[in-house]
């Protein structure tokens, strides 16, 4: 594939860095990343995708724009109140970028749907509010060798993690086992979440994608960053190796079919 | 002793558990932490009775949810 000249002037800021470049513009162009979650993190991951070029970009969500989502989930504005959030998001993304073909599932993602959503992508991103999802996502991913990025934020902080399907590397399950009962941790909706932490969080993720794709640079990988913004703080928390009794990962996995946990923690509708 | 807590040098007594660290770091939700010391994923059983030691690297990872919705 051949650049045209209006692709080559809109790709010139990453045309000309030197671990990009041509030919990794080329890999973003042909590269296809799966969202899943259209909020707050969702949001600007797949603006900054999209901008990028990334070629194919999927983004799943079951819901609609609602008025409380618009303080933090940048890809949706007020006429877009009550359309689906998915729809609202590919609008954005085509508007930005019509080359970016995107495809919407305007769906949960459960266990019965979520080996076919992810098995046609190079890159996964966690952009879910909940655990179980986060959970189903760690689990599928690592059952189908999948690379991914987790996220989570709360209140002023935030945190990231990339899996990719190596040896040693711990997945979210090595780290976090099992959801939290429902209610035992609070949520963004309880507690609060200030907008900008998912524009910060879901650019990092966004960040790890493009550095998958084009090949350059260090992931996240065995490696857990949080952020907090009260005290101007990034921390890079080094893990664990994979845990050799890790339920998904590990040498002996008792989880070998996926998991649909009772809705715990954020409820669905916000 | 010296400890490294959360990238940040920290005065503890000797012999200080992780349960008591927990404590004293007034850690949110302690039930649902995982703790590292040393690279290595702590044994939740053995928070109460696992002492930490002058050097040692401890790490507190929080669940967090956020994100869509």
């Amino acid at each position: 594939m051949a650049f045209t000249n209006e692709q080559l002037e809109r790709y010139s800021r990453h045309i000309i860095l030197k671990e990009v470049g041509a030919k990794g513009q080329k890999k973003l162009c042909n590269a296809r990343v799966l969202i899943i979650g259209a909020g707050g993190l969702g949001a600007p991951a797949a603006l900054y995708l999209a901008a990028a070029g990334v070629g194919t970009i999927g983004i799943a969500d079951a819901d609609a724009v609602d008025l409380s989502n618009l303080q933090r989930q940048v890809i949706h504005a007020t006429a877009d109140l009550g359309k689906p959030k998915v729809e609202s998001a590919r609008e954005t993304m085509n508007d930005i970028n019509p080359d970016v073909k995107v495809n919407t599932y305007h769906t949960f993602v459960t266990s019965e749907n979520i080996a076919d959503l992810i098995k046609d992508y190079d890159f996964i991103l966690d952009g879910t509010d909940n655990f179980p999802a986060k959970f189903l996502i760690n689990d599928a991913c690592v059952m189908a060798k999948k690379p991914f990025c987790h996220a989570g934020i709360i209140r002023f902080r935030g945190q990231l993690m990339t899996w990719l399907p190596e040896q040693d590397l711990p997945c979210y399950r090595c780290v976090f086992k099992e959801p939290p009962p429902k209610d035992a941790v609070p949520t963004c909706k309880q507690a609060g979440v200030i907008g900008a932490m998912a524009g910060v969080i879901g650019c990092l993720q966004a960040l790890e994608a493009v550095k998958f794709i084009v090949g350059t640079g260090e992931l996240l990988t065995g490696a857990l960053l949080t952020y907090d913004a009260l005290h101007n703080d990034f921390h890079r928390v080094k893990l664990p190796k994979r845990d050799k009794k890790c339920a998904v990962c590990g040498e002996h996995p008792s989880i070998t079919q996926l998991i649909d946990y009772e809705q715990a923690v954020c409820d669905l509708k916000h | 002793m010296k400890i490294t807590v959360a990238g940040e040098t920290k005065e503890v007594r000797d012999g200080i558990t992780i349960a008591e660290l927990i404590e004293a770091e007034k850690v949110e939700t302690p039930e649902y932490v995982t703790v590292s010391v040393n690279e290595e994923f702590a044994d939740r059983e053995a928070f109460g009775s696992q002492q930490l030691s002058d050097g040692d690297t401890v790490e507190f990872l929080y669940f967090m949810g956020g994100g869509r919705a």
